[in-house]
């Protein structure tokens, strides 16, 4: 076998590997991100943000980084993106609303960069 | 005896969902990346595909973290696509053919892949989107062929290595080459390339690995298998990890293939998005 360590705390600049760790930390709050995806369960969260994360279990942590809307301390919560994209989508936040909010950029200055890449 | 005609490869970004929802194909943003779709359109048209065999990572519709599949199979004869919770209108059900996915899920596993059989599954953006892109109007498209989608895990480590893909796709191959009804398929590797939607990294693109990777995967797909999955994030980024969909399409198309076609653009939301005709030689 040729070794492929994997690691959370990678040495990958501003990287966090979604694995068996991290899932089994941010298991409530991706479960109740994976709820979103019916219309009524958004819509429910919406009327009672605490009685929801309540019902699923949160920690405080995870709660305060979803009151906070705050992407990268869900992520440091255990919170895996694609669930928490469905977050985003509660509040009409797309990818580039997203990576700006993450990389303290405005959204045009991180569309900027991504057309960049581009060059 | 069924034979492989080719095989597609296509970003599945959900942004382009919503694009052909909203009619945006000529718009400037829009514009070069729809007409890098003409020229599989045309191919499709000449060579009218019976079943299209649609290679994707579900992003949590059809699996959640509680039962999470390595590999799993569609066995349904049809596919209901679901609100993912964006508001992106909800598509008609894909006809699927249960009688071949059992038939593909056996020799699957006589080859000692032993993979997830779905009797129910809700496709996501990842299968719908490529659906869209290739045979727009869908099933009032005069040629749309049936559907077998095929699932990878790349939202938590650990994801298949790239070897293991691409022995995946050619035991994928030998599976749909044994199938006795005379029909034509292609087989669609769709995600990536590279892009990464979450952490301070969030927006990394990589032209130039992207670049490699579609001439590699060409005439050379055994050489990508050296690169590790660790790896493979750091070039591609968190999510770029999609080109495993790529790795698997390839594997099932055998030795030799002719790239007709070819589009890269950057970007396309988050995500540098590629295209390509891999024509089976016989």
């Amino acid at each position: 076998m040729n070794s492929d360590p994997i690691d959370p705390h990678s040495d990958i600049e501003g990287t966090t590997i979604f694995d068996g760790r991290m899932a089994m930390k941010g298991y409530a709050l991706n479960k109740m991100c994976y709820s979103f995806n019916k219309a009524e369960n958004r819509a429910a969260y919406l009327a009672d943000p605490e009685a929801y994360m309540q019902e699923y279990g949160l920690n405080e942590a995870q709660k305060q980084a979803c009151r906070d809307r705050d992407v990268l301390a869900m992520i440091a919560e255990g919170g895996n993106i694609y669930y928490l994209a469905k977050f985003a989508g509660i509040y009409k936040l797309n990818m580039q609303d997203i990576g700006a909010q993450q990389t303290g950029m405005s959204v045009e200055e991180f569309k900027e960069k991504l057309v960049r890449q581009g060059d | 005896m069924a034979t492989i005609i080719g095989g597609l490869t296509t970003s599945h970004i959900p942004a382009v969902g919503n694009a052909i929802a909203q009619g945006l194909q000529n718009e400037p943003y829009w514009k070069p990346f729809f007409d890098g779709y003409k020229p599989v359109r045309a191919w499709l048209e000449k060579h009218k595909p019976d079943v299209a065999i649609n290679i994707y990572n579900d992003h949590g519709l059809g699996f959640f973290l509680d039962k999470m599949p390595t590999f799993a199979i569609g066995a349904a004869h049809e596919y209901v696509n679901e609100d993912e919770g964006w508001g992106i209108p909800v598509l008609p059900p894909f006809p699927g053919d249960a009688p071949m996915s059992w038939h593909i899920i056996e020799r699957m596993v006589e080859q000692e892949f032993d993979i997830t059989s779905c009797q129910e599954l809700a496709v996501d953006h990842g299968f719908t989107v490529p659906m869209q892109l290739f045979w727009p109007g869908l099933t009032e498209h005069p040629d749309f062929p049936r559907a077998i989608p095929i699932s990878a895990n790349t939202v938590q480590h650990p994801i298949p290595t790239l070897k293991r893909a691409l022995d995946f796709g050619r035991a994928l191959g030998r599976a749909i080459r044994s199938w006795p009804e005379d029909i034509k398929v292609v087989v669609l590797g769709t995600g990536g390339l590279s892009h990464q939607l979450d952490g301070e990294r969030a927006g990394f693109i990589n032209k130039e690995f992207d670049r490699m990777c579609m001439e590699k995967i060409v005439d050379d797909p055994e050489a990508l298998t050296a690169i590790s999955r660790m790896e493979l994030v750091r070039q591609a980024g968190s999510q770029g990890t999609e080109f495993l969909m790529w790795m698997m399409m390839r594997g099932a198309l055998g030795d030799k293939v002719n790239a007709l076609h070819q589009n890269y653009v950057i970007p396309i939301s988050n995500t540098g998005a590629g295209t390509m005709i891999l024509e089976c030689v016989d």
